[in-house]
């Protein structure tokens, strides 16, 4: 029973040294700015969720060593929803209830933000996600912004392209994920506007390894053109059969597979598809005038000085999306209604997904400018003009 | 008699902490993850009853989850039906189907019977993810209304706790008294040696059938709690994944014990907070606990904790005797 | 493109597929012939093939050929370990804690493999080349032809390794009955390592000759041992000409079903039937009846 005693006495006491310590060093330290940010780092968006979480620490550690944001340091607390919109929300909880955050960057993908909007909602904080999904800012809401395109202005530009190449009549191809049935809602609905007639309309599942079923339909049919919508592996495999269909007429993908693993895993099917796709795959290409050149040169050198590899179409998003935030808080201070006021007066930010103007009835912010056309040439992506 | 009564004080005391938990909890984040303990708890409680009773394994529960989730979901936004209704609704909507699926299903035994399972569980989850004008497809199905009853609307983590733990706690009670019924026996039976207990003159096939019903029914309303609490749902929280971690739940919890698979859920809700750090390295640690507790421990952590208990009482016992 | 010609694309998408479906079969049936244990972990075998084999060549710079032959030799050795630490200590289990151990290591498995290598996808070059061939207006890739050959071969050795060999009668004998092959003076504990290790080995085999086609990531055993499930199932759990018939069955139902009734239930099809078969005729559609003594 002594030896109890003795025990439990000293562990209480080492107990209330350390906490005393722990609470001291909070005390003496300027509290830090925190920034919430839910991604999807691992899970079946991954390589959506790695590169924003990359890029949004990067972005973080470059603005604290410059002394932060008027003094005060930045903290982000990143949760990862494993794509699972459930988690999505509970991490969402933790953030505002718990880590008490001013702001939030995130989350990856269409289904986690649609999840998390009635929570942030309500606790009335500001969300600027790096999904998607038309769905997220439209309709409106107070609180949710976004910085990836819409699906919508990808169709736009790959219509455009057709129109000028005089095909009208198509088949689409869509995974049947989050990203591809949003996108083949948007082909869909714009396909009057430009004159395009969806002759074809197949889907493939995320996890399917065979698709020349579909493309031998395809192949069947008047189709004058392809599109593929979806994210790797699956368009690789498509672009494969195609070739292996010998099928001849061209074939347009998504901005999803905007990332060289798509080249390397298409092999040589890959060569001559083309797709929309932001400026930051073809930095170097983007002539000196454009506005962009600046920020996109700077997040490409950073990305591959702090991680080794080539900065993304993905992680991009994040960039914009803390920038946004530190334009806010620099002008406005850390309170969120005066964060979520100054971001919607962005206006004319050029970041790495396009150049964006947030307005009280927009909340997405970019234009069809946001896409430039590429193409695979030599195993590599050539900017077309 | 005198073990009747101290099983009814362990769940008196059970829920009593329960409910008195958010008095401490005000505003607290916590809050929110003990809602989803008590969606998983009502989970692992109805995998429980079919596999821990009845030893009759399924790695599709989740479908049964995700049907409830659905048609509550369905019916309150595409169409003007109260949530209650529909919630009713969702429940015997997945009764019928694990009734109709039942007999054919639990025919099969062991490694056959996890595969057919598994099978159905993902043969739904492709449904849910291709019929896009009903369930809207990957993209989900949002603004689920909220259950409301008289003034009160289940809208926010206070409430929204006591909603699903009240139902919780009625239903592990139910189960519990299951356990100690004729049925509880005759399912026990089955466990051990159907043949023998047909012999005995258990009708196995149509008590398999029943009990895989109810688990369904059950699943289906924490589906249906999980819809007008989430306000959201999608296909990807009810697949082939989430199967899995219903079992490793009720697995790790003890299989047979009410408790345990509170304990289990709770575990598995809570791992992720405190292995932020190491997110990647779930998968492998929900693998190697199946393989080390069904090896090692195969009365779960329950039955450890129990055999600790006894062991803490026998002690206390003993230096009082000596003192005495 | 006329009908008859895309008939033709079906059905030989389809009977690769199913080739790879049989492979993945055989697995499960030598498995199950020689302990009565269904190896829940056999689809990831399938995926470590392709894994290892990326691996290797990346991270050692070695030619194809023996990159492959090193993948199976590992695939191979993970199989035994397997075995050795989570089969050979269970004496007196319950079958139902042998199912949950085997979906644990399956689990275990893909989650280590996600650690090691990462979750992308990785492209193997294909054994020789891409110019794609044509057959009656229907076109394959020669990586097809790889796989038909290379299943044809598995198929003969199988058969003459189980018919003719002296460790393959014993094997069987295991089949048959444990107690009294080790009463004839058959090692009972040998012949399960050896079933776990020549399960392993086709499996990783299967894998390595569909990644060129199918690319390879950490999370591709799950359908494809769930689908080989099925195919030997189809066959009866004969690690024979049953098991061959009913993967080719399934790839050609699949391929015809995703063509001609619809692309998105593909993977429905398969578990469909699936069921069917479990319900209708679980001892599959080529063997006759059995009935068991309690």
């Amino acid at each position: 029973m002594k030896k109890c005693f003795i025990s439990t006495t000293l562990f209480s006491v080492i107990v209330t040294i350390l906490s005393i310590c722990m609470a001291g060093t909070q005390a003496f330290a300027a509290p830090p700015i925190k920034i919430g940010a839910l991604f999807s780092v691992s899970g079946p968006a991954a390589f959506l969720g790695e590169p924003e979480r990359n890029t949004a620490q990067m972005v973080v550690n470059e603005i604290n060593k410059a002394g932060g944001i008027k003094g005060q340091k930045l903290e982000l607390v990143v949760i990862d929803t494993q794509g699972d919109p459930a988690k999505a929300v509970q991490g969402a909880n933790k953030l505002i209830k718990d880590d008490k955050v001013v702001a939030i960057i995130g989350p990856s993908t269409t289904g986690d933000s649609m999840a998390v909007i009635p929570v942030v909602e309500k606790a009335e904080i500001p969300l600027i996600s790096c999904a998607a999904g038309i769905k997220i800012t439209d309709p409106i809401k107070k609180w949710i912004f976004k910085t990836a395109q819409n699906d919508a202005l990808a169709v736009a530009r790959i219509y455009e392209h057709l129109n000028k190449q005089k095909i009208s009549k198509i088949a689409i191809l869509t995974v049947s994920d989050g990203f591809g049935s949003s996108g083949r809602e948007q082909l869909v609905a714009h396909a009057k506007a430009f004159g395009m007639d969806i002759i074809s309309n197949e889907t493939y599942g995320p996890k399917d390894t065979d698709m020349t079923a579909q493309l031998t339909k395809i192949r069947g049919s008047s189709a004058q053109a392809i599109i593929c919508w979806g994210t790797n592996p699956g368009p690789a495999i498509v672009a494969r059969n195609v070739k292996q269909l010998g099928i001849k007429v061209p074939l347009f993908m998504s901005h999803g597979v905007s990332s060289k693993k798509f080249i390397e895993l298409a092999g040589n099917g890959a060569e001559g598809i083309m797709l929309p796709s932001g400026r930051v795959i073809v930095a170097s290409q983007i002539p000196n005038t454009d506005r962009q050149k600046k920020a996109l040169l700077s997040y490409v050198n950073s990305y591959k000085k702090a991680y080794k590899v080539e900065g993304d179409h993905f992680g991009g998003h994040a960039w914009d999306a803390m920038m946004l935030l530190k334009g806010a808080i620099e002008k406005a201070g850390i309170s969120p209604v005066a964060i979520r006021d100054q971001l919607e007066k962005t206006a004319k930010f050029a970041g790495i997904g396009g150049t964006f103007n947030y307005s009280a009835q927009d909340h997405a912010g970019l234009a069809k400018d946001a896409f430039v056309l590429v193409e695979v040439k030599n195993q590599n992506w050539k900017l077309v003009k | 008699m005198i073990k009747e009564k101290r099983q009814i004080l362990i769940f008196l005391l059970f829920a009593i902490i329960i409910l008195l938990v958010p008095l401490f909890l005000k505003g607290n984040y916590f809050l929110n993850v003990l809602v989803f303990i008590g969606i998983n708890t009502l989970l692992a409680v109805a995998l429980n009853l079919l596999l821990g009773y009845a030893g009759q394994i399924s790695l599709g529960h989740a479908a049964f989850f995700g049907l409830g989730a659905y048609v509550s979901g369905i019916l309150t936004t595409r169409y003007p039906v109260d949530p209650w209704l529909a919630l009713v609704i969702a429940a015997l909507c997945a009764a019928a189907l694990a009734f109709v699926i039942g007999f054919p299903i639990l025919k099969l035994k062991g490694h056959y019977l996890a595969m057919a399972t598994l099978g159905f569980g993902i043969i739904m989850y492709i449904f849910f993810n291709e019929t896009v004008d009903w369930t809207g497809g990957p993209s989900g199905l949002s603004g689920i209304p909220n259950l409301r009853l008289g003034p009160l609307t289940f809208d926010n983590d206070q409430n929204n706790y006591y909603l699903v733990w009240m139902i919780t706690l009625g239903v592990m009670l139910l189960s519990i008294n299951l356990s100690h019924s004729r049925i509880g026996r005759a399912l026990r039976a089955i466990n051990d040696s159907e043949v023998a207990a047909r012999v005995m003159g258990v009708n196995a096939r149509m008590l398999k059938v029943q009990i895989f019903t109810v688990s369904a029914l059950i699943s289906a309303i924490a589906g249906s709690l999980y819809a007008h609490t989430m306000m959201f749902i999608s296909p990807a929280s009810f697949g082939f994944n989430f199967s899995v971690e219903l079992l490793t739940m009720v697995i790790i919890g003890g299989l047979g014990s009410i408790y345990g698979s509170f304990l289990g859920a709770a575990i598995l809700t809570m791992l992720p907070e405190f292995l932020r750090v190491f997110r990647d390295f779930d998968i492998v640690i929900y693998g190697l606990m199946l393989i080390l507790i069904t090896m090692f421990m195969p009365t779960g952590l329950i039955g450890g904790l129990e055999a600790l208990v006894k062991v803490i009482v026998s002690k206390i016992k003993g230096s009082a005797a000596k003192n005495a | 493109m006329d009908n008859p010609s895309q008939l033709v694309q079906y059905v030989l998408s389809g009977l690769s597929n199913g080739a790879i479906y049989a492979l993945i079969g055989f697995g499960f049936a030598i498995i199950h012939n020689a302990t009565g244990i269904l190896n829940f972990a056999q689809g990831e075998f399938v995926m470590l093939g392709g894994m290892f084999t990326i691996f290797i060549l990346s991270f050692f710079n070695l030619p194809l050929v023996p990159a492959i032959v090193l993948a199976i030799v590992f695939s191979t050795l993970v199989g035994i370990l397997f075995e050795r630490l989570a089969i050979r200590p269970l004496k007196n289990v319950k079958p139902l804690s042998l199912v949950i151990i085997t979906i644990g290591a399956s689990i275990f498995i893909r989650g280590a493999a996600m650690l090691i290598w990462g979750k992308d996808t990785h492209a193997l070059p294909a054994f020789s080349g891409n110019a794609p061939l044509y057959v009656y207006g229907a076109t394959i890739m020669p990586q097809h032809l790889w796989i038909f050959g290379i299943t044809l071969l598995i198929i003969i050795a199988n058969k003459l390794f189980f018919s003719y060999s002296i460790i393959g009668k014993a094997m069987r004998a295991c089949a048959y009955n444990a107690h009294a092959a080790s009463l004839v003076g058959i090692d009972v504990k040998i012949m399960v390592l050896l079933s776990f290790a020549v399960s392993s080995a086709i499996g990783s085999m299967a894998g390595i000759i569909i990644a060129p086609l199918t690319m390879t990531s950490y999370d591709v055993g799950i359908m494809l041992g769930i689908k080989g499930f099925c195919a030997v199932i189809i066959g009866g759990m004969s690690s024979g000409l049953g098991t061959v018939l009913g993967g080719l069955l399934l790839g050609l139902l699949e391929s015809l079903g995703a063509g001609y009734i619809s692309a998105s239930y593909k993977d429905a099809i398969a578990f469909i039937i699936l069921l069917l078969i479990l319900f209708i005729r679980p001892e599959g559609l080529f063997k006759q009846k059995e009935t068991q003594r309690v």
